[in-house]
């Protein structure tokens, strides 16, 4: 397994007096994809959205224990939220693109980030966010269109572009495919196979067959608890925990 | 535990059935073509090539369920591994079924000159019936205690053929007119000795379909080893409940 990027120690998490989280520990590998898996209401997507701080905007929501991403403590009082996103960007279940032109979805962020500001520089950079989410070529002769107008697929690839663009390390995916159709979700999968080269990727999904696919990792939660985390193709041929085992063979609830 | 989806559970249901009636047919064919050579029974020996008709066609039948529960069940862990282990074994059992059914035609074409001392072949019937016969217990039961006895087994079985293919060639060397008949028996030796190995196939796909370790081309001291820790734990898990 490849160097952690980042590292989950003892997390406990409240929506005021209900604890979701119950002492997660977990180091997850860099440039890899890691899939979370898990009945519904089990903690995934609280999780993940401890990686980017989202659960700060959840007023009842309180935290303790420590993420690490890079060897930097993410809540550690200086840390600039805005910042941290920038860096761990996460792409939802429902596409969102602004209600704004492909062109702007992308140049938004880079530009109040300073990365790109404006003429060849962020063409260039839109071009190579747009290409990367294997989107161009579908995109380029209306680019000046609204974002909105796309298909569910490559709505969600703009969001993926989007997402890149400001060149962030992590990505987090919550259900990115559970709007798409079969083929939608199939170049969904295969972009996620092509950026795990420059990002390390998380991804929810309730499909156990595009957990099998995307990812080399894979952590099994439930109720809270972290079950068995493990080697992807180990999880779903000989799982160690039984518990694992009943809800990848459908024998659940 | 069962799946929430009952279909799964009556699919897997159905396939073990089948394989468990594919395998007392093959047993019954190797016990038969045994028995009509020990007996000179040329009337056995053609019902027993016949029926191997009917084994071929259940291995058909095997794969098409396995093939549909594949595509439409999508089976993981404990599910994938015993779809597995069924695609091979069934490949087994079938070949054990034309295993025996050489056998039956091998007395047949030698009934006007029969061999006369069957007593190897005796003994070395009931040894391989046994093994078969144990190797589609464990399947069933998913024994794995007993699959690793019929993996243990399997070299005395080899060894068996051995001396008996030496002592033919002593035979033969002693009288030519006895040639043809050590080669007849030398056969059928070879034939019981391969039904063997298949069933020892069977009792590696048990233990992987069981515990999710490939064992084939290790021997047996090595696979007691690798085995170990994790007959450990199952045996704790069934304590706990
Ligand atoms: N904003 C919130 N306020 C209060 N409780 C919440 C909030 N979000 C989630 N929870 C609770 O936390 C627990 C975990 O929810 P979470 O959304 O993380 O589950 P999940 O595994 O993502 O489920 P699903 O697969 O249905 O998306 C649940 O019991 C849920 O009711
Ligand atoms: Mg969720």
């Amino acid at each position: 397994m490849k160097a952690s990027n980042i590292s989950i120690q003892n997390l406990k998490l409240w929506y005021g007096d209900n604890e979701a989280l119950h002492g997660i520990n977990l180091e997850i590998a860099d440039k890899q994809v890691t899939s979370f898996i898990g009945p519904s209401g089990c903690g995934k997507s609280t999780l993940l959205r401890c990686l980017n701080r989202m659960n700060d905007h959840i007023s009842s929501c309180s935290i303790e224990g420590a993420i690490t991403i890079g060897g930097k403590d993410i809540y550690a009082p200086e840390v600039d939220v805005v910042q941290l996103r920038t860096h761990v960007g996460m792409v939802f279940q429902k596409p969102n693109p602004f209600p704004k032109s492909i062109y702007e979805n992308i140049a938004y962020a880079p530009r109040i980030h300073g990365i790109a500001n404006k003429g060849a520089a962020m063409d260039e950079l839109v071009e190579s966010a747009l290409r990367r989410a294997s989107l161009w070529d579908e995109v380029k002769d209306k680019i000046h269109e609204p974002g909105t107008a796309l298909s569910g697929g490559q709505q969600q690839r703009l969001c993926i572009a989007r997402t890149i663009a400001v060149k962030p390390e992590v990505i987090l995916m919550d259900e990115p495919c559970s709007a798409l159709d079969p083929i939608a979700s199939a170049k969904i999968e295969e972009l996620i196979d092509e950026l795990k080269e420059e990002f390390t990727i998380i991804i929810v999904t309730h499909s156990m067959q595009q957990a099998a696919r995307v990812s080399d990792s894979t952590a099994f939660f439930y109720m809270g608890d972290l079950i068995e985390f493990g080697d992807t193709e180990m999880i779903f041929t000989k799982p160690g925990n039984q518990r694992t085992e009943d809800y990848i063979t459908g024998r659940f609830g | 535990m069962e799946h929430t989806l009952k279909r799964f559970d009556e699919e897997l249901e159905e396939l073990k059935n089948l394989i468990l009636a594919m395998g007392g047919m093959v047993e019954r064919a190797i016990a038969d073509a045994i028995e009509s050579m020990l007996t000179q029974n040329v009337e056995l020996a053609t019902q027993t090539v016949e029926r191997d008709k009917a084994i071929n066609a259940l291995e058909v039948q095997c794969d098409e369920l396995t093939r549909a529960m594949l595509v439409r069940r999508q089976p993981a862990a404990g599910d994938l591994r015993l779809i597995m282990a069924i695609i091979k074994l069934v490949t087994d059992l079938e070949r054990m079924g034309d295993l025996a059914a050489g056998i039956a035609k091998g007395m047949i074409r030698a009934q006007d000159n029969p061999p006369r001392n069957f007593s190897n072949i005796e003994v070395m019937g009931e040894k391989v019936v046994r093994q078969v016969n144990r190797a589609l217990d464990a399947f069933s039961r998913g024994d794995i205690d007993l699959a690793m006895k019929v993996i243990k087994k399997d070299s005395g079985i080899d060894e068996f053929y051995k001396r008996m293919y030496r002592e033919m060639i002593t035979y033969m060397m002693e009288d030519p007119r006895m040639i043809s008949n050590a080669i007849i028996l030398t056969n059928v030796g070879k034939n019981l000795e391969r039904i063997s190995d298949h069933a020892t196939n069977i009792a590696e796909m048990v233990i992987y379909s069981k515990l999710g370790h490939d064992i084939r081309h290790v021997d047996h001291d090595a696979a007691k080893v690798i085995l170990a820790g994790d007959l450990k734990n199952k045996n704790k898990t069934n304590s706990e409940g």
